[in-house]
C-alpha cells in the first residue's frame, strides 16, 4: 500500500475532495448537505464540540436519508445550540435533561417502533459529564437492552459548560477548577476515571468507535458505518476545548492530532465487544509536543516542571500504544479507512 | 361486567384499554403487580402496538416516557415512594414540555426510616412539580380515573398521576368492573399530540429559556391547571354518562351541606371515615366529610363554596411537612382565608399505620366539642417519644433513633395501636 502515500499532501494527512469520486466525497463536501447544526450557534470560537456535532449529525442523516431524530443532555451543546428563541437545529431535536439523553433516546426509539416506523433513525448525544458522569446508568441500561439508538458523546475531558471542572473522563494531572494543581498536586489525580468505549464494549454492543475532531473523516466514516448496525452503538468522540484546555482556538484540530498520534487518545472501533480496527500513528510524538499546547498543563512545565508526571503520562501513553497496538509494524495499513479509499479512487493524482 | 380482581390487576387491564403506546418501568413495591401484568399482556399480544421498556430506574422511566411522548406516542409508567423522589428532575421536566404522560403512583411512606406501607408522603412531596394529582378514594374510581387521566393529559396537554394508596387498594381483592374496549376507544379517541418530533416537520423541543420568557412558560403551565378545575368535573360528568358510574371530579361530599364539622380526606380513608360520619349522624351529630380528589390542581374556590357553612373543617392527611405540619390543610387553610371558620390538622396513618374506627370517633367527638388542636397527630405514642427524648439527651453517641425506638416498644412482636 505504501504506493499511496504520495496521495496525502506534503507534510499533512488531509486530502482534497476533488481528488475523490462524489461518491467517496466527506459529507460535508456535499453542497446539499442538511447542516443538521447550522449557523448562528453560541459555541466559542475553535470548540471542538461543535465542530465534531456538525460532522457526526450531517453522516447520521445522510446515511438515514435525512429522517433522523436527536435527544440531547443538557451541556455545551445543548446550550450554545438552543439559546432562545433560536435554535441551530434542523433535525427533530430534544433536550430533557443532564442525565437522561440515552433513555430519552430509548423513549423516541420505542415510540417509533410501537407506531412502525421503521424509517426514522434516532441518535442521543452529550458531553463527556453527561455521558460518563450523570447518564451513565442510563447508557448502560440502553446498552444492555439493546435500544436501537446511535449515542455520540462528544469528550472534552471536563464540565466545561459549568466552568471547566473534572469529570470521569479527566485525565490525569490536567489542571480543573476541582483538580487544581496546588499544595503539591499534580492537577487530577493518577489512578481514577474510566474508559467509557472499553465499558460499552464490555455490553457486547453491535458498535463501539472512537474518534477525534482531528480526522474528520476518519469520524464521518464511523458514523456512517454505526448507522449500517441496529441496536445501541457508540461513538467516543475527543472534542477539544480552547477554553477549558487552555489551547489556542486555532489550534483544536492539530490538538486533537495530537492526542492521537501521542497514544494519549486510542482511536479504534469495535464490533460485538471485540476491536475489529485501529487507527495507527503515523508520526509518533513524545507526550510534551501534546502537553505544552494547553494550560491545563502548564503546571509540569513552570519553574523546575515536573518532568516525574510528564513521564508518568509518557508511560500511560506507552501503554495505550501497547494495548491497542497503535503503531505500524509495517505490514499493516495505516488509517485503513482512507487508504482503501485512496486505492479505489479512479481521480487520484499520478 | 364485574369482576372479582385485585386492585393492581383491575388498573393493568384498564390501563391497557387506553391503548398505551409505551409503557416504561421499573420495579418497586407497591406498584409492581401493575407493571407486571402489563408485561405479560404486551408479551403475550394481548395488549397490541405497545412498547414495554425495563429500565434500569425509576429516572429511567420517566425519562424513556419524556422521549416516547415527545415522539406522539401514549405513553404510561408507574411508580411509588422512593421511586417517585428518584424521578422528581423527570417529573418538572415532563410538565414544563407538557407531555401527556400519565402515571400511578402506588401512595406509600418516604424513608429514612425505610417503609413500604402506604402513605401519602411520596405524592405529596411532588405537589410542586407540575403534573395534575388525581386521588382514588377506592379501586373502581382507581380504574376509572385512569381513563379520565389521559383524556385530561392530552386535552391540556399535562402529565397526569393517579394516586391510589398501596397496599391497601393495589393489593387488595374486591369486585371490579373493567370498562369495555369500545367505551374506552370511544371516550378517548387516538392521541393528537400538540408537539411531535417528526423529521417531515422539524421542531426543537426543550429549548433553553432565560429571564425574558420563563415567567411566561410558568404560567402558562398555571393556566392549564386552572382550565383542568374547569375541565375535570366535565370530564368527570361525560364519564358518568357513558359509564354509569361515579369517579373523579374536584371533590365529593358526604353529610356536608348542613354540616358544623366537615373532615377532609384524600384516598381509601374515605371509606372508613364514611362509615364513621354516618353513624355519626344517626347519633344526631352534625358532621360530614370531603374526599378531595384533584389535589393539583387545587379546587380552592369550589372547597370555599362547599365548607361554607361548616363551624370548622378538619383536615385529614397522610403525610407531615415537618416542622409546619399539614400540607393539604395548608391549602385548605388559604382557600378559607377572610373566613372566621377554623382549620385544624390530624396527621394520620403516617408509614401505613391503620386509621381506625376506634380511634376517629373520640377524634371526631373532641374535635365537634371544638377542642382539637391547630395540628394533632393521630395516635401519637407520646411515652415512646418521651423516653426517646431523654434516652437522646443522656449522652452524645446516643446511636439512631428509629432502632432504638423499635426496642423500646418491642419489635419481636406485634405493637397494637
Amino acid at each position: 500500500m505504501s504506493e499511496t502515500l504520495p496521495y496525502y499532501q506534503t507534510g499533512t494527512f488531509a486530502v482534497g475532495g476533488r481528488l475523490l469520486t462524489p461518491e467517496q466525497r466527506a459529507v460535508q463536501s456535499d453542497p446539499d448537505r442538511m447542516n443538521a447544526i447550522t449557523k448562528g450557534h453560541r459555541a466559542c470560537q475553535g470548540c471542538g464540540e461543535a465542530l465534531g456535532a456538525r460532522y457526526a449529525m450531517d453522516a447520521a442523516v445522510r446515511a438515514a436519508d435525512g429522517r433522523v431524530i436527536a435527544a440531547n443532555a443538557t451541556g455545551c451543546l445543548e446550550v450554545f445550540s438552543t439559546p432562545y428563541p433560536e435554535s441551530s437545529w434542523r433535525v427533530p431535536w430534544i433536550h430533557s435533561l443532564f442525565g437522561n439523553a440515552p433513555a430519552v433516546a430509548t423513549g423516541v426509539a420505542a415510540a417509533l417502533r410501537a407506531k412502525g416506523r421503521t424509517d426514522v433513525r434516532v441518535i442521543g448525544q452529550g458531553g463527556d459529564g453527561g455521558t460518563v458522569d450523570i447518564g451513565f446508568g442510563a447508557l448502560s441500561g440502553m446498552f444492555e437492552r439493546g435500544d436501537d439508538v446511535l449515542y455520540v458523546c462528544y469528550d472534552n475531558e471536563g464540565y466545561m459548560n459549568t466552568g471547566v471542572q473534572r469529570s470521569a473522563a479527566t485525565p490525569p494531572a490536567a489542571r480543573t477548577a476541582t483538580t487544581e494543581p496546588v499544595g503539591g498536586q499534580p492537577g487530577n489525580s493518577f489512578g481514577q476515571g474510566k474508559s467509557a468505549p472499553l465499558i460499552a464494549m464490555a455490553h457486547e454492543i453491535p458498535y463501539v468507535a472512537t474518534a477525534t475532531v482531528g480526522e474528520l473523516r476518519d469520524l464521518e466514516a464511523k458514523v456512517t458505518r454505526a448507522m449500517e448496525f441496529h441496536g445501541p452503538r457508540y461513538i467516543h468522540v475527543l472534542v477539544p476545548c480552547p477554553l477549558g484546555w487552555g489551547s489556542a482556538t486555532n489550534e483544536t484540530i492539530q490538538i486533537a492530532r495530537l492526542a492521537k498520534e501521542t497514544g494519549m487518545f486510542p482511536v479504534f472501533e469495535a464490533v460485538d465487544g471485540a476491536i475489529t480496527s485501529v487507527s495507527k500513528i503515523r508520526r509518533r510524538v513524545p507526550v510534551e509536543q501534546y502537553l505544552r499546547g494547553q494550560k491545563r498543563y502548564a503546571h509540569l512545565f513552570s519553574g523546575e516542571g515536573r518532568p516525574d508526571i510528564v513521564a508518568r503520562l509518557q508511560a500511560a501513553a506507552d501503554r495505550n500504544i501497547e494495548r491497542f497496538g497503535l503503531l505500524d509494524d509495517g505490514d499493516e495499513n495505516v488509517n485503513i479507512d482512507l487508504l482503501e479509499v485512496l486505492a479505489t479512487s479512479e481521480r487520484g493524482p499520478q | 361486567m364485574r369482576e372479582q380482581l385485585e386492585g393492581s390487576q383491575g388498573i393493568a387491564r384498564t390501563v391497557a384499554r387506553c391503548r398505551p403506546e409505551v409503557v416504561s418501568a421499573y420495579p418497586i413495591t407497591p406498584q409492581t403487580h401493575i407493571v407486571e401484568a402489563l408485561s405479560r399482556m404486551v408479551r403475550s399480544g394481548d395488549l397490541e402496538h405497545c412498547e414495554y421498556v425495563n429500565v434500569e430506574s425509576e429516572f429511567s422511566a420517566m425519562s424513556v416516557a419524556i422521549g416516547a411522548s415527545a415522539t406522539g406516542a401514549r405513553t404510561y409508567t408507574a411508580t411509588a415512594s422512593q421511586g417517585l423522589l428518584y424521578m422528581a428532575e423527570a417529573l418538572f421536566n415532563a410538565s414544563g414540555l407538557g407531555l401527556p404522560i400519565v402515571m400511578t403512583v402506588a401512595n406509600r411512606a418516604i424513608g429514612s426510616p425505610i417503609n413500604i406501607w402506604n402513605d401519602h408522603s411520596d405524592a405529596m412531596s411532588m405537589r410542586d412539580c407540575g403534573w395534575i394529582q388525581l386521588y382514588a378514594a377506592d379501586n373502581q374510581e382507581a380504574l376509572d380515573l385512569h381513563i379520565q387521566a389521559f383524556f385530561l393529559a392530552e386535552a391540556l396537554s399535562v402529565p397526569v398521576m393517579v394516586c391510589m394508596d398501596g397496599f391497601v387498594l393495589t393489593h387488595a381483592f374486591e369486585p371490579l368492573e373493567i370498562p369495555l374496549q369500545n367505551d374506552v376507544d370511544a371516550f378517548l379517541g387516538p392521541f393528537e399530540p400538540r408537539q411531535v418530533l417528526d423529521p417531515d416537520d422539524p421542531v426543537t423541543i426543550g429549548a433553553m429559556v432565560g429571564p425574558e420568557a420563563f415567567t411566561e412558560v410558568r404560567y402558562l403551565s398555571h393556566i392549564k391547571q386552572m382550565q383542568a378545575l374547569d375541565l375535570i368535573p366535565e370530564v368527570s360528568a361525560d364519564f358518568r354518562e357513558r359509564f354509569g358510574r361515579e369517579a373523579g371530579g374536584l371533590f365529593s361530599c358526604l353529610h356536608t351541606d348542613d354540616a358544623e364539622t366537615i373532615v377532609i380526606v384524600l384516598g381509601s380513608v374515605f371509606g372508613t371515615i364514611a362509615d364513621v360520619v354516618d353513624d355519626l349522624r344517626e347519633q344526631g351529630s352534625s358532621i360530614g366529610v370531603l374526599s378531595l380528589k384533584s389535589f393539583r390542581p387545587f379546587p380552592t374556590e369550589e372547597l370555599r363554596a362547599a365548607l361554607s357553612g361548616a363551624k370548622r373543617v378538619v383536615t385529614l392527611e397522610r403525610a407531615l411537612q415537618v416542622g409546619v405540619g399539614g400540607i393539604v390543610s395548608e391549602n385548605v387553610r388559604s382557600a378559607l382565608s377572610g373566613t372566621s371558620i377554623p382549620t385544624h390538622t390530624v396527621i394520620a396513618g403516617l408509614g401505613g399505620r391503620p386509621i381506625t374506627r376506634k380511634t376517629l370517633r373520640p377524634l371526631f367527638a373532641t374535635a365537634m366539642a371544638g377542642e382539637l388542636p391547630e395540628v394533632h397527630f393521630l395516635d401519637l405514642r407520646e411515652d415512646v417519644i418521651e423516653r426517646e427524648i431523654w434516652r437522646a439527651s443522656e449522652g452524645s453517641h446516643t446511636g439512631p433513633h428509629a432502632e432504638s425506638i423499635l426496642r423500646n416498644i418491642g419489635i419481636v412482636r406485634a405493637e397494637p395501636v
